[in-house]
């Protein structure tokens, strides 16, 4: 690389301390006019630390300032350009300094916590003086209307998890995956041992990594991050490998509105996923463990780090863990507001400093993923899967579900239920049956939006459903990522829409045309339909819109742009005199 | 590598059997097949980038659309490159940009935008990209309106040629642009002024602060111009070097994209020796 310029721009102490602590001494040695770099931080110093250091400085400074930035991207041998380019794609980071001093609200907008009150809640902060920024899901659409405050040189703060965990289920015996829920302590690891915690582990250690493949493949597990891949050939992939250098990456960015199961997750059972991963470490060989984790998730970030760091001490993380022969390690990275950064490979360029643009596959993870190596990529509920399967064995994790989706299934219920929340049912279950357990319908039906924002709306002739992989796709709808948000007739679905839409239009990357300007355009059009409907020519533009968006992006969030506007379209839910 | 090293794929392109070495995308099968595909991000000197998407084609047994820019040959797969989905796609691509920026100095863009009949009167107050144009130096603009987003210039200032970084991508979305950090102007930033950025723009964008001043004060006469060939004489390398000139005034300098030597990127004494030695605002001193 050519030598960097710089501009002008000085950090200031605070800053340079924040970079320093990042680097652990001072990197850089100010000699007259002169920076000079240290020779231990040079060789450390890489560009993976970028997102990290940004976090840092947005933190000391309430933004990133061009002295701080160059600071930052000097130490990490950053062309400043590419530092800023970085910085500015994420919504938790300020290129400019705030005009209003103070802590920043940013209060959830999407659909739950829009039924729920969120437009009141942004008046009364405003009323009261508060710096108010919209924002989009923040996964607590079970304790809707949702806010996260940033301030100045404190830890980013969710005021509703002071109240701690209610969980509808709690104990009961016919849950698996959230069995230890409210009954262990998530910060002690002998808690965690004592409800079998670590067996799943000893037991993969005993019978090897052939063994672990077989079994995956055998349950039929496959990816709860929406997409459904078959995990046990993604392991199997990666296995076979032939790598110096491998990685398992934990999938913890659940950015979905309406879902919040990975958070509750990490909150309540942090050691499952650490479990989890390094089974998927010893039997692919993979050394490296990343948990990317949602910026807007500190409550799960303190306990994850906490988690990590008992585990590392009992010696079940580092060098020859659990008295193996094999090392495995996490590292956690936090976003910091990017719905696209869920999507693997922009996850990847987002762990590496690089903007969260998703790359063009193939190539796939299993061969270049994470800095250009294998990767095994999974959703944290995936992953805990895993667990049940080595603990009961293939056949007792079969009894449940169906034989194409075999075991159990998270939903994150929200919007107009009794009890909005996080439930654990087999596979197909009733999507009536699932609203009975979390309280039944609050008013009376009109529609449901199954997956989230990337998902399909059905209607009440849907509750008969049964929720598996097989059903959902039969009936043209989706599971998705296990996101349900209930409607009542209450509702004006063209709001919900049209902020559907605007969710695409805020969080496409835009590095494709048909994404990047599709979604400006679909939601133009949305605003200007009115209460009966869209007209012929509209709708045409519409579809047409749709089809180019699912055509010819280059990611995910392209294809499904259009997915729950043209449901909506089709049951009629933007005519107002419908209902 | 010995000739039979050398493993071979077929694949059909709208029902042509086309047989190439492994590696060969199918953009470059295509055109061995004699068949056109439209392309705007892509360019032979530069690393594919995928992002405007106006070179996808139709695979069989593939939901989505494929880039052929990028995508490699695989032995036995069958791709139309003209079907109704593509059509529509490479329309609604043509139409999307058309109703976002500027494109009237693009005769490539123009020409597709009426061949594949796109419709702009159907979209009612569209939001526009009516950034302003940026005029830091006497050498070359930045008229953001006119930027598609294709990367080339990022491109070509980074890894693929230049190694200086000015420029990236900044932004999200919608709002995504073409930047220096906190968009200082360009002589603060790395800029060396190869102006390898301004070579590879497809939009003119990127234009040579000549042209320019010569599109703006009206008299932009293309029947006055021409091309002439020659090789730099600032030092031994040998660059080849196109010197446009309109009534024998230089208005832009370029050098093939296929040349061996250049890869169609220069120096700034190739790129603007003919004038960057008078242009005020440009200090060299001030980069040492
Ligand atoms: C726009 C977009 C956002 C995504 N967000 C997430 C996410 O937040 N969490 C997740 O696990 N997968 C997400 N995915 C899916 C991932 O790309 C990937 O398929 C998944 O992490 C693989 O894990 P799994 O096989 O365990 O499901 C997203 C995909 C797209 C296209
Ligand atoms: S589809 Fe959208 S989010 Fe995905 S790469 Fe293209 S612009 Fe980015
Ligand atoms: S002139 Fe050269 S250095 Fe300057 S921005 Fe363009 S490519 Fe980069
Ligand atoms: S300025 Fe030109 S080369 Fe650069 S991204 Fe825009 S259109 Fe492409
Ligand atoms: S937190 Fe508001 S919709 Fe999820
Ligand atoms: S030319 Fe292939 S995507 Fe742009």
């Amino acid at each position: 690389m050519a030598d960097l310029q710089f501009s002008d721009a000085r950090a200031d102490d605070e800053e340079i301390g924040a970079i320093d602590s990042l680097v652990g001494e001072p990197a850089v040695m100010r000699q007259g006019e002169r920076l000079v770099r240290g020779g231990l931080s040079r060789r450390r110093a890489s560009r993976h630390l970028l997102l990290p250091g940004l976090h840092l400085l947005q933190n000391s400074k309430g933004w990133i300032s061009p002295g701080g930035l160059n600071y930052l991207a000097e130490v990490l041998q950053v062309p400043p350009a590419e530092a800023y380019g970085v910085a500015s794609f994420y919504d938790l980071f300020e290129t400019e300094e705030p005009s209003q001093p103070g802590p920043r609200h940013r209060v959830c907008v999407d659909p739950s916590c829009a039924v729920a009150g969120s437009a009141e809640l942004i008046l009364e902060l405003r009323e009261a003086g508060c710096q108010v920024h919209e924002s989009p899901c923040l996964g607590q659409c079970d304790r809707a209307p949702a806010m996260f405050i940033q301030e100045l040189g404190k830890p980013d703060n969710v005021p509703a998890d002071a109240d701690g965990l209610v969980h509808r289920q709690q104990g009961s015996p016919a849950l698996r995956l959230l069995k230890r829920f409210g009954v262990t302590d998530p910060s002690d690891l002998d808690s965690y041992r004592s409800h079998g915690g670590y067996n799943a582990l000893n037991l993969a250690l005993d019978m090897g990594p052939e063994a672990v493949l077989d079994q995956l493949t055998a349950s039929g597990l496959s990816g709860r991050g929406g997409a459904g891949f078959p995990t046990g050939r993604k392991w199997r992939s990666v296995a076979a490998a032939t790598s110096e250098s491998k990685h398992i990456v934990a999938n913890a960015d659940e950015s979905e509105p309406g879902t919040f199961k990975d958070r509750l997750i990490l909150e309540n059972d942090p050691f499952a996923v650490i479990e989890a991963m390094t089974i998927a470490g010893v039997t692919t060989g993979s050394r490296h463990g990343w948990v990317y984790i949602r910026g807007e998730y500190p409550l799960a970030t303190e306990r994850l780090t906490r988690a990590i760091e008992s585990a590392r001490a009992s010696g079940l993380l580092g060098t020859n863990i659990a008295g193996s022969n094999h090392s495995f390690d996490i590292e956690i990275r936090r976003g910091a507001g990017a719905y696209i950064c869920g999507e693997e490979t922009a996850l990847f360029n987002s762990i590496e400093g690089r903007r969260g643009e998703p790359r063009n596959k193939p190539p796939f993870p299993t061969t270049s993923g994470l800095f250009g190596e294998p990767t095994v990529i999974n959703n944290p509920e995936t992953l805990i899967n895993v667990l049940e399967i080595l603990d009961r064995g293939v056949d007792e994790y079969r009894a449940l579900g169906t034989d194409l989706s075999p075991g159990t299934k998270l939903f994150c219920v929200s919007g107009h239920v009794g009890s909005p929340g996080l439930y654990e049912t087999p596979f197909g279950t009733p999507l009536g049956q699932l609203l009975e357990m979390a309280g039944g319908v609050t008013g009376s039906l009109q529609s449901i939006l199954m997956g989230g924002a990337a998902g399909r709306f059905v209607g009440p002739e849907m509750l008969d459903l049964p929720l598996t992989l097989e059903d959902a796709a039969a009936r043209d709808t989706t599971l998705g990522s296990g996101a349900i948000t209930v409607f009542s007739t209450e509702v004006d679905m063209g709001n919900i829409v049209r902020r559907l839409a605007k969710f695409f239009r805020d969080e496409s990357c835009g590095q494709c045309v048909p994404c990047r300007i599709g979604t400006t355009r679909q939601h133009e059009v949305l605003l200007q339909i009115t209460d009966k409907g869209p007209d012929a020519a509209q709708r045409q533009l519409l579809d047409d819109i749709s089809a180019v968006m699912s055509d010819a992006s280059i990611c995910g969030l392209g294809h499904t742009a259009a997915s729950a506007v043209q449901s909506a379209l089709d049951l009629g839910l933007l005519q107002a005199d419908m209902s | 590598m010995t000739q039979q090293d050398v493993s071979e794929v077929s694949v059909h392109i709208n029902d042509t059997a086309v047989t190439v070495e492994q590696g060969t995308t199918l953009l470059q099968a295509a055109r061995l097949a004699g068949v056109e595909i439209p392309t705007l991000c892509w360019a032979e000197n530069l690393t594919p980038v995928n992002a405007c998407r106006l070179c996808v084609v139709e695979q069989e047994g593939t939901r989505a659309l494929i880039p052929s820019c990028s995508r490699l040959c695989e032995d036995g797969i069958r791709v139309e490159t003209d079907s109704d989905r593509v059509r529509h796609s490479r329309r609604m691509i043509l139409e999307f940009l058309a109703s976002t920026n500027d494109l009237s100095q693009s005769a490539e863009l123009q020409e597709w935008a009426e061949s594949y009949q796109i419709d702009l009167d159907r979209y009612i107050s569209p939001e526009k990209n009516n950034d302003e144009v940026k005029i830091e130096d006497d050498l070359f603009v930045r008229a953001y309106d006119r930027c598609v987003l294709c990367y080339k210039c990022v491109e070509a200032c980074g890894d693929d040629a230049q190694h200086s970084f000015a420029i990236a991508i900044a932004g999200r979305g919608f709002d995504a642009r073409v930047s220096t950090e906190y968009e200082v102007e360009l002589p603060e930033s790395a800029c060396v002024y190869c102006g390898n950025c301004v070579g590879v723009c497809p939009t003119n964008a990127l234009q040579f602060k000549v042209e320019f001043d010569l599109r703006e004060s009206d008299e932009w006469r293309p029947e006055d111009q021409s091309t002439t060939e020659t090789i730099c004489s600032y030092c031994g390398v040998g660059c080849s070097l196109e010197l446009h000139t309109q009534n024998n005034q230089i208005f832009k300098v370029t050098s093939p994209s296929d040349h061996s030597v250049t890869s169609g990127h220069l120096c700034i004494k190739g790129r603007f020796g003919w004038q960057y030695v008078h242009a005020p605002k440009y200090e060299p001193s001030k980069k040492s």
